[in-house]
């Protein structure tokens, strides 16, 4: 148990949903969410096809331990081949939408081929329905949600859907469920918009077992109270995500203006204080803080922009509290584009979470532009005569709107920074690894990080990868290759269990392999979630592979390879990629050209 | 000592966990769909309000029953319903002012929250302390503490 041992599977070109047994040997080898939907996406499509075609397969996918008393059991993934990088893209979501699919019944949802009309799918246990999107298709990720619950007179549904950005094919449209959760990065959303699947509505009622349900609730106890006792969750409770960027800053890692500088002179405008505070006026941007699923941290944050805004002052209809900013979205939207207006940034958050945006890869693109636009290669003709200047805080608000809802700039905006950097014939200017734009960690500054860039399955990102003590440790390239190899396995593992990867900073492989092995039928250890990560991660890397991905593409943007770091910790330093990458590969037991070699493959039973 | 729920809003972060642990208590599985106590969200998730039975002294769902299958735990206070007497009729859902006592199509019965007898897992399982059990005579003791303290501060 901890598995339902069921797969939806649904072929949106034939209008049918059949269920069938998961298979169990494949859910030995790889557990679960992120490992176990990579096995079904290598075994289901051919990686080389187009991301928007309808042979992409797009598969949501739980955990074993999604659903249960385990802390921080909401998580769920989606797991595709992404628009935006042509590399396997694993997005993985809070909030109470995967727990709700897994409560149906279901270790994963499969959908294949592309509906002739937008449809919705609507799951309630064993019924499962392909249903007419005509009334929602259009309007946003808020609207959708909203209309489903009162269409099927059910308040209690959970729903993830796209928004007018994915139905647009915007490359780094998201999914998002329960109003402000997404599946975010590498475009998962677009996908969804090319099969014209709006949304899936479901409402499950049969539960989730475990193997020893005593043991389980009596190591869940101790795992849980190790969580809460944890001053590292006690941070992210209080001032959520944000406050890295005051580390950031003062380290010189924050990436600022297109990555032109390190540091942001208006980090103290935006950061983790700046939304506790009260200002003379009475308001406060932070509301309260909110938990997804299962969870004993409670990172989320919920926030209000200042009514008197010029965003909102005469649109009563985002006065009101909503998801708020997360150190991510701080860093895109302000040290990227130059921004310190805490209002302007927590409304572009809301229209990324309606229209279901990825906030670092359009930050990352609206950079992009305005460096650009700054040199005088986009003007006020291409710009709908929007001043794009670094700062600009209205450009943009209107920017995410125009994005959001796929009109004039916004197009071209929708198409990420790597395509709109080409379209002006400046490729140079997109800070993108394989096509996705970074997060909030500059290159140079973090070595470690950098590499974890250049090797990540799905392009520039924070969340698979975990070299930061060692960055802090040491600003060289030095021994950076086996940390960041050692964290990438023990990620994938994490992933694969159905938990959010935010208890690492009070959990190690153990606290996860205990629950595991309360949960499931066999023997789990952390030896056995080791070996399970790193087998994921060449999945991945082959899936990659046969996407044409080569060794060029393990590879970082130009700024962070030849141009050094301005200012900070990093100052006069670049990245040392050539150095450590061969150590990597040598660690992975990859070939030079990194390739997994059919050692290294048949000792993991790839 | 009778003790009864305690419900803090304030510091409900809309985890969960109070529906996975009474579900847990009263079916074996993890499933809040069977959960005696809810969640409810508002305004985007500003504010989570965690609600289940009060337990009423004067219990109407108890006076409403035609078969008398809820009767008052001794022990605990606690109206509990027994399965093998509920006929299914739903009129005490129709009578409870609260809507804390609902019919389950799972077993043709009511379900309502029975304070686990004496241990009320959701309080369990509250992280926050959003879901406390205290002494029923007190459930005001901390709002009548946090008003002191605020009395005292401003000089009163």
């Amino acid at each position: 148990m901890g598995w339902q041992r069921k797969i939806l599977r649904v072929d949106l070109t034939a209008g049918t949903s059949t269920v069938e047994p998961l298979n169990m040997e494949w859910a030995n080898a790889y557990l679960g969410e992120r490992g176990l939907a990579t096995k079904y996406l290598m075994e289901s499509m051919d990686p080389s096809v187009d991301a928007l075609s309808p042979e992409n397969v797009l598969i949501f996918a739980t955990g074993p331990l999604t659903g249960t008393m385990a802390s921080t059991s909401g998580r769920y993934a989606v797991v595709t081949k992404g628009p935006l990088t042509g590399a396997i893209a694993c997005s993985n979501s809070g909030g109470k939408f995967g727990a709700e699919l897994k409560f149906a019944g279901y270790d994963l949802l499969i959908v294949h081929g592309r509906s002739e009309k937008p449809v919705y799918l609507h799951i309630v246990d064993d019924e499962v329905e392909i249903v007419d999107a005509a009334p929602v298709w259009g309007t946003s990720c808020w609207n959708t949600e909203e209309w489903l619950k009162s269409h099927h007179q059910d308040p209690l549904l959970k729903v993830a859907s796209i928004g007018i950005a994915g139905e647009n094919l915007v490359r780094y449209a998201c999914v998002v469920n329960d109003l402000h959760r997404a599946a975010g990065r590498s475009g998962v959303g677009a996908v969804m918009g090319s099969k014209q699947l709006k949304a899936v509505a479901v409402r499950g009622t049969k539960g989730v077992t475990v193997d020893d349900p005593k043991r389980f609730m009596a190591v869940v106890a101790e795992t849980k109270a190790k969580l809460w006792d944890d001053p590292g969750r006690r941070g992210l409770e209080k001032y959520g995500t944000n406050a890295m960027i005051d580390n950031m800053h003062g380290w010189g890692g924050l990436p600022t203006r297109n990555s032109l500088q390190v540091q942001f002179e208006g980090t103290e405008k935006i950061n983790a204080k700046a939304m506790r505070a009260t200002g003379e006026d009475g308001h406060r941007n932070l509301v309260t803080n909110k938990a997804c699923f299962g969870c004993t941290i409670a990172c989320g944050r919920i926030a209000k922009i200042n009514p008197t805004h010029f965003t909102v002052v005469h649109r009563k209809e985002y006065q009101h509290a909503s998801g708020g900013l997360e150190y991510e979205t701080a860093f895109a939207f302000g040290a990227e584009c130059g921004i310190d207006d805490i209002d302007a940034l927590t409304f572009a958050n809301f229209i990324m979470n309606e229209q279901g945006m990825d906030p670092i890869s359009f930050g990352g693109t609206l950079a992009a532009a305005m460096e650009l636009y700054e040199e005088g290669v986009i003007t006020d003709a291409d710009t709908d005569g929007v001043a794009l200047n670094f700062g600009n805080a209205e450009a943009l608000t209107i920017m995410a709107e125009k994005t959001g809802r796929y009109e004039g700039f916004g197009r071209v905006l929708g198409m990420g920074s790597k395509r709109l950097a080409e379209k002006y014939g400046r490729p140079e200017v997109s800070i993108t690894i394989k096509g996705q734009e970074i997060p909030g960690y500059d290159a140079r500054a973090l070595q470690g990080m950098g590499l974890g860039y250049a090797t990540s399955s799905r392009g520039a990102c924070h969340m698979k990868h975990d070299v930061f003590e060692e960055d802090m440790d040491d600003v060289s390239g030095n021994g950076k290759a086996k940390p960041c190899k050692d964290s990438q396995d023990r990620i994938a593992a994490v992933d694969s269990t159905g938990l959010c990867w935010f208890t690492t900073s009070a959990w190690g492989l153990e606290e996860f392999a205990v629950q595991v092995d309360a949960a499931c039928a066999g023997t789990w250890n952390a030896d056995r979630l080791t070996e399970i990560g790193e087998r994921t991660f060449n999945l991945e890397r082959r899936f990659n592979l046969a996407a044409g991905f080569t060794r060029a593409d393990d590879t970082l943007p130009q700024r962070f390879l030849k141009t050094p770091a301005p200012s900070g910790t990093a100052e006069g330093k670049v990245n040392e990629l050539d150095r450590m990458l061969p150590a990597y590969y040598r660690e992975r037991g990859w070939t030079e050209e990194g390739v997994p070699t059919n050692e290294t493959l048949s000792r993991l039973r790839v | 000592m009778h003790k009864a729920l305690l419900i803090d809003p304030l510091k409900c972060t809309s985890c969960m966990q109070c529906e996975l642990a009474c579900s847990f208590e009263h079916t074996g599985a993890f499933n809040p769909a069977r959960s005696r106590i809810k969640i409810f969200e508002f305004e985007h998730g500003a504010r989570s309000i965690p609600y289940t039975c009060t337990q009423c002294e004067e219990a109407w769902c108890l006076h409403a029953c035609p078969v008398e299958a809820i009767t008052i735990n001794l022990a605990t206070g606690a109206k509990e319903v027994d399965p093998n007497v509920c006929v299914g009729c739903k009129v005490c859902t129709i009578a409870c002012p609260f809507g804390t006592i609902n019919y389950s199509a799972d077993t043709g019965k009511v379900v309502k929250c029975d304070l686990c007898g004496g241990n009320p897992q959701c309080a369990e399982a509250c992280p926050t302390g959003a879901i406390t059990y205290v002494d029923a005579s007190w459930t005001g003791l901390d709002r009548m503490r946090a008003s002191a303290v605020a009395a005292h501060a401003s000089g009163a």
